[in-house]
Parts: C-alpha cells; structure tokens; sequence
C-alpha cells in the first residue's frame, strides 16, 4: 500500500510562503521565551515556587462558587482547572501571592464551605521559589548543552549550508512549540521542556531523511538546476517523511487521548512538536540549505561576471556551483 | 542456516530470556521457592508519581549550626572563667563567626587568650582592643572550620532524619545528601504524609531552663540573660488554645542530648499522655545539681523555643529521670518521644519542596500510562501490517522486542519508572518503527529499479543505516542531557528513552534483518510483501 505516490509538489517554489509562515511562528516563539523569562507566561509551579493541589471531589462543584470561595479567602489568585473527568479540581497558587502554607489553607477552605461534599487531596505539590530559581537555571543549561550538541553532531556530519539548515530547521521546531503554549496560555513546567528536548532530537530524523537524499541525487544529477534536485529530493522522500512522522504521531496522539491529566499537556506538546518537525523538514531546512547554496553561488557568479562581462539575470538561483 | 544468522539469532534469544528471566519477578506476583540464589528478585522500582508517596527536599541552615557551634564555646568560656575565679562583663557570640569576650583587665585577657588556644585552637584571636576601661577580645571562627562545621551538620541530620524515619516505619525509604546543604527524603506509600513531614522537619531541640520569678514578660527592658518564651496549653473542656509569655532564662540547665530514652506514658490520673525522658550519667548529676538548688523555683521545659511545661521545683531529683507532660494526644506524645530518642538536628531545616502524590492518582496513572501504550501499540501494529504487509508484520515484531527489551534492561538495572518514563515508552512504540520504515522505504526502492529481493534488502539496510544512526544519535544527545540534570520523573523520562534508543538500534538494525534473511536463506522468495 502507498498513502502518498509519485508526488510533484514545487516546494521550493513555495519557499517564501512557508518562510514567512515560520518567521511568524518564530517571533511569536521569542516573544513566548521573553515572556517566560520575565515570568509573564504561565508558569508551572516547578518553576515559579508555590503550591498546587489536585482534589478529588465526590460530588460536581460549580467552579464559580469554587472561585467565589477562593476570593473570601484571600485567594483569589489562585488558578483554577477543572478536569471533566471525576470531579477533579486543581487549584494552584504561586509563592509570591499567598505566604503560609497554602495547601492547609485550601483544604480548610473546602472543607468549611463544600460541607456536604468530600474530598480526596490526589496529589499536592509545594515548591520553595529557591528551587525554583535552581531549576530555571539548571534548565537553561540543559538545554543550552543540548542544542549545543544537536549542532556539533550536525556540523560533524553535513557540511557547512546543510548544517545550518539543520539547525535552523530544528530552532524553528523548538520556537514553534514555545509559540504554540504560549498563545494557548499552557503551563510551562518541566514536562513541557523535557518534551522540547525530545522533539529537538527526534526532529532531525526527518531533515536527516531529506538531506541524505538530496545528496545523493546532487551526486547523480550534475546538470540538473540545483532547485529541480531539491523539489525532486524532497518529493521522493515525501512518503517516508510522512509515514515516520505518523508511527510517531500515533503513539503520541494516543498518550494524549488516553494518557490521564497528568502527562496531557506533556502529550499535547509531543503532538505539536511531531508535526511542527515533519512541516520544518520539509518546508524550512531544505529551503534554507537552497538560499544558502545559492547566495554562495550569486557571490561566485558576480566574481564570473567581473572576470568576463557576462550579465546574469535575475532569477538564477538555478545554477549551482558544485564544489569540488 | 548460514553461519551469521546462526549468532544473531542466538543473540536475540539470549536477551530475550535475559529479560524475561529479569522480568519475572514484576509479572510473577509471588516467586516459586526454587527461584534463588543468582536469580533476580527486584520488581521494577515505580517512581513516587505510580505508587503514591511523598519527595521532600529540605534545605539544612548550616549557618545556624555554626551560631549553635559559637555559642557553645562562648558558654564554656563562660563557665572556665567563672571557674577559675575571673570576672568578666560579657561573653557572646557576635555577628555570623564571631565571638566577643568583654574583660575587664589585661591580665584576664591573657588567660582567656591562653585558655582558647588550649580548648579551641581552631578559633582566630583577634588582636585585642582596650576601649572605655574594658579589654575586648574577639575570636573569629576560620571559614574553613566553618565550613567543616556546616558538612558536618548536614551529615549530622541525615543521620538525625534516617533515625527517625527508620523509627516511625516507612518502607524503602530514600534519604540522601544532595549538593551542599540539601536533603532529599523519598517516603513510597506513605498514608499520613503531614505527620511525617512535621516528624522528620522538627529540630527538637530539647532544653530545660528557669523560670525567672523576678521579672514579668512586660518589663522593658528585659534583662540581658532572660528571654520571653511562651507556652500554648489548650482547655481540656473548651479545647481553646491559650497562649501564656513566660521570662525564662537564656541559657538552658540541660539539653536534650544528655537523654538516652524517651518513651510515652500514660498517666493514670488524668489518663492524659506523656513522655518519659531518662538522662545519661552526665544529665542525672547535672538535673540532681540544678534540682537541689532551685526548689521552689519553675524549670521550663523548652521544645524548640516551645514551652511544653514549666512544673515548680518542689523537691531535689535524683536518678536522672524526668516527665514533660502537656496537652498533647497520644500520637502527638510519641512523635515527641522518636525524635527525642533519634535526637535533635544540628540546625534548622526548611522543606523547599514537597511533592505528595495519593495513591489512587499513582493507580490511576499506572493505569491510563498503559491504556495509552497498548492503544499506541495496536494503532501502530495496524497500521504497518496494513502499509508494508507482511514486511510491516516484522517491523511489529521488532517493536514488541523492542519493548519486551526495554522493560527486561530497566529491571535489571534497577532503573526507576515513572509516568513520564512510560510515556517515553510509548513514544519509543512510534519512533521504533521509524527506523523500520526508513528501511522499507529503501527496498521498495531498490526493489523498483529491479534489484532481486535478496540485493534490494541489503542495500536497504544497508543505506538506510546512517539516516537511522543520525537520528538516534541526536535524540540521545538529549536524553542524556535530561538525565543528568533532571530529577524524579524526568530523569525516568530520560532512563526509559535513552535504554529503548539503544535497543531500538539493536532491534531495527539487526532483529528484523534476520527475519528476512531467514525466510530467503529457507525458501527461493521471488518478491517481497513489502
């Protein structure tokens, strides 16, 4: 069986659409990164100190009566989300809004005005803003050293254009992923930055896949124009792309489905990050490698020119100096 | 059967019965008799988040051990120079390391100077200054004795927190050191989680200091040696909290660490609960002294800068026992009595960081963890025997290796499993046929410029090798990078992801291989069902 055959899709004619498209992704990605390190994005405790509580209830609450219970109590910061299933509530207030040990605080409240409905305390989670800082710092490192690493193996094994279409295609992944919790106002916590990490892993498997392809038909094809190799490289690989991508995607999309509250946003962000990494493998890195190959090939060209006279045209990103 | 797949068969049995043979106890749930000796017990460790429980981390203030250590020796000049018939104006801790001895002429300075350098030679003397008609001595605590000191109080309450969770009974708790001056407690299973934390992050420094009848709590301003403490006693009837200031001495008769026993009692009279406290030779003499001499007068029994009790005098006690009677429950009196036993801590701890997990979101979690996986599995499985066939059918073989590996090496070293770790796992369910259909796509390939199965298989393999490298190489970079700086469920995460990376290799590369070169060795395949 075959999803997709002998696909003939101008990928590289598209190249400014998907850049455009990315550069906004990007910027919105950066501006999530800012926001995160000035604290302005949702963060999960784990970073930001504080406490978080998830109840079990035997009985329905209204959250608004919840919220208005909340505020008598001097907690009105508190943020509230209800988890459909099993009359879950989780409730979680930062360090720096609420002193005392919030969690006796919580409990007492529900206990006083919920009378008639108990409640389990499933888990509860207090974090000092000292370990906090820790792990943000901690954090940066890890992925300081991780992206680091990712791009010393890719200079190791591509050369220098791929290399940087690499990287970018795999910065690109890791700002969508930001960019896409933030605008969705999800917790930042550890899981989500463990999920990053993997994603920034996995997400050279398909530019790899790509790469190696275009390559080897670079090999084969001398004469051909440079942006004609790279649609048909990328065409050829399409269905492998893709369906390496889907396998994943399945795993990922039913630890989501079916992976409890706990591990949802965690899924949420592998799901988000396996598709952002097969749309960059295609769109973005292999792109990127053509506008680099060709400026170096404009540079060379204009030394041609200078040497013989000849006038080049627009548009020639055609041609393709092959280096020796 | 050629020579080669002879061995890698044999390789792929053989860790297929290393696991399950390392497997057996987790699926098996009670072990046979004869299984013994060499043969692995240990079921999968679950992580705090699958079987419920409690992580702490508390953070020692070190520093607060160094004031005790000053102190200390500040009391003990105290009591040498009184000894030795000196007078002085005032001895006492100065600033974070320092000592003051005020004096009131050279010739005691020397002594004293003398006296130091005898009993503590790892304090700095200052030079000495004369001012206003006093002579002042200060002696300065090096950082380096400082901050031997400060290790040692680390040392020192791990050991004080082992005593007393082995005391209260926890099962396979962890206690370790962490950093500089952070403690990290691991209590699986553990039902009364707020009993526990107030057990564990308790000084309970014991001291028994009097009363000073002269003086009422509001007289400013106090005099120099005396302090206001209070003592919280609770109506029997009402249940009303009533907190009382009492003017006690600053400097305690006796200290906790003069106890050898501290058991509760019940008193008949009252059928109220307390603690029954036993001094060691040193304590009996020194509460016999200070009884004999002050009767009459209230002792206080401090906890913590808590007056429990502070009981009158009413005659010399002799035999080192003694009662600390208050309004406390019975489960109240025996915490009171382990961490009397286990000791006090060197210095103060702080939780920083408390994550409680109730056992019924554990289960539920191990529960959905692998719900998630075998609908992943059958998806995936689906899907594969569906695209490539019976090519497909393998890469499913493969993977369930794959998984059947994983979980054998996570046993066998001991590794821990969490909720992240399992999903790792079935990320591992997709990425592990990744590698298969990166194969596939190769053959079909190669099988499409009219290579025979044979040839279009190992080119295959062959070329696909370095994309799959690439990607493995990569994602382990960064699991790596996870295990070393995450903690808890994410080092779980990492352990999980980077084992199954590995073994991913194992399977895709060689596993699956030898089923197809079996079935070509056995039988003249003209085309594959790829």
């Amino acid at each position: 069986m075959e999803l997709i055959s002998k696909t003939r899709i101008d990928f590289i004619g598209k190249r400014k659409v998907s850049f455009v498209i990315s550069s906004i992704i990007a910027i919105v990605g950066i501006i999530g990164i800012i926001q995160i390190a000035r604290n302005a994005a949702n963060m999960g405790i784990d970073f930001s100190g504080g406490t978080e509580i998830q109840l079990k209830f035997t009985q329905p609450v209204s959250m608004e009566k919840v919220r208005a219970v909340l505020a008598q109590n001097n907690l009105k910061e508190a943020s509230l989300q209800e988890i459909k299933e099993g009359n879950k509530l989780l409730v979680k207030v930062g360090k720096t809004r609420f002193t005392g040990n919030a969690a006796e605080t919580i409990m007492g409240v529900f206990k006083k005005e919920f009378p008639g409905n108990d409640f389990v305390v499933e888990s509860s989670t207090e974090i000092g803003p000292s370990i906090g800082d820790k792990l943000k710092k901690d954090t940066l490192i890890a992925v300081s050293i991780s992206m680091l690493g990712i791009i010393i193996y890719i200079a190791w094994r591509f050369d220098t254009r791929f290399g940087i279409g690499a990287t970018i295609a795999t910065l690109h992944d890791v700002l969508a992923m930001f960019a896409v919790f933030y605008v969705l106002n999800k917790e930042v916590n550890l899981l989500f930055i463990t999920a990053v990490l993997t994603i920034a892993g996995y997400s050279l498997t398909d530019t790899v896949v790509v790469f190696d392809r275009i390559r080897e038909n670079l090999h084969k094809n001398l004469n051909e124009s440079i942006a004609n190799v790279f649609n048909k490289s990328i065409n050829e690989v399409m269905s492998r792309t893709v369906i390496t991508s889907l396998t994943t995607f399945l795993a990922a999309i039913s630890l989501f489905l079916f992976g409890g509250e706990v591990i949802h946003d965690f899924a949420f962000a592998l799901v988000v990050g396996v598709v952002v990494a097969t749309y960059s493998s295609i769109f973005i890195a292999s792109p990127v490698v053509l506008e680099l190959e060709s400026r170096a090939g404009k540079i060379k060209a204009r030394k041609e020119i200078e040497n013989s006279n000849l006038s080049l045209e627009n548009g020639d990103d055609d041609k393709w100096n092959l280096k020796a | 059967m050629s020579k080669g797949l002879t061995w890698r068969v044999s390789l792929i049995l053989l860790f297929l019965l290393l696991s399950f043979l390392y497997l057996t106890p987790t699926l098996v749930g009670k072990l046979p008799p004869w299984w013994k000796g060499v043969l692995p017990k240990d079921k999968i460790h679950l992580g705090l988040d699958l079987q419920g429980g409690t992580h702490l981390v508390m953070e020692v203030e070190t520093q607060k051990a160094v004031e005790g250590t000053l102190d200390l020796i500040a009391t003990d000049l105290e009591d040498s120079l009184t000894a030795q018939n000196l007078r002085f104006k005032r001895i006492g801790r100065t600033g974070p390391d320092r000592i003051q001895l005020v004096l009131y002429d050279k010739g005691t300075a020397e002594t004293a100077e003398k006296l130091v350098k005898k009993k503590y030679p790892e304090m700095e003397i200052l030079p000495t200054v004369e001012e206003g008609g006093f002579v002042n001595l200060q002696l300065r605590m090096n950082e380096k004795t400082a901050q031997d000191r400060k290790d040692k109080a680390v040392a020192q309450a791990l050991e004080t927190i082992r005593n007393r969770i082995d005391q209260f009974g926890v099962s396979e708790p962890v206690i370790a050191r962490e950093g500089l001056n952070h403690i990290v407690v691991q209590l699986p299973g553990i039902k009364d989680p707020k009993r526990a934390i107030e057990l564990i992050g308790r000084t309970a420094r014991l001291e028994f200091k009097l009363v000073d009848e002269n003086v009422t709590p509001s007289t400013t301003p106090l005099p120099e040696d005396d302090e206001i403490l209070t003592e919280k006693k609770t109506d029997p009837t009402t249940g009303a909290v009533s907190e009382i200031p009492l003017v006690v001495k600053k400097k305690a008769m006796i200290t906790g660490d003069l106890l050898t026993d501290a058991q509760v009692r019940i008193d008949s009279q009252f059928n109220q609960p307390y603690v029954a406290i036993e001094f060691n030779s040193t304590g009996a003499k020194l509460f016999d002294q200070v009884t004999a001499t002050n009767v009459g007068k209230r002792f206080a029994i401090v906890l913590d800068n808590n007056i429990y009790s502070a009981p009158v005098i009413r005659e010399r006690i002799s035999g080192g026992s003694a009662q600390i009677t208050g309004s406390f429950t019975e489960k109240e009196a025996s915490d009171l009595a382990i961490v009397l036993r286990a000791g006090s801590l060197p210095a103060p701890v702080q939780i920083i960081q408390n994550v409680t997990v109730g056992p019924s979101l554990g289960a539920d979690s191990i529960h959905k963890g692998l719900l998630a996986g075998l609908i992943g599995v059958a998806l995936v499985v689906c899907f594969m025997a569906v695209y490539y066939k019976l090519a497909g059918l393998v890469a499913n073989l493969g993977m369930v290796l794959n998984i059947i590996y994983l979980m054998g090496a996570l046993a066998a070293l001991g590794a821990t499993l969490t909720l992240p770790g399992i999903a790792a796992i079935v990320l591992l369910i997709g990425m592990s046929v990744d590698s298969n259909v990166l194969i596939f796509e190769r053959i079909r390939e190669e099988l499409r410029l009219g290579k025979t199965p044979k040839a279009g298989l190992d080119a295959g393999y062959d070329k696909a090798f370095l994309t799959i490298m690439d990607s493995h190489v990569t994602t382990l970079i960064t699991a790596a990078v996870l295990f070393q700086f995450g903690t808890g469920p994410v080092k779980g995460f990492a352990v999980s992801l980077s084992l199954g990376i590995i073994i991913n290799l194992f399977t895709s590369l060689l596993a699956t291989k030898v089923v197809f070169d079996f079935v070509l060795a056995r039988k003249h395949v003209k085309s594959l069902s790829i």
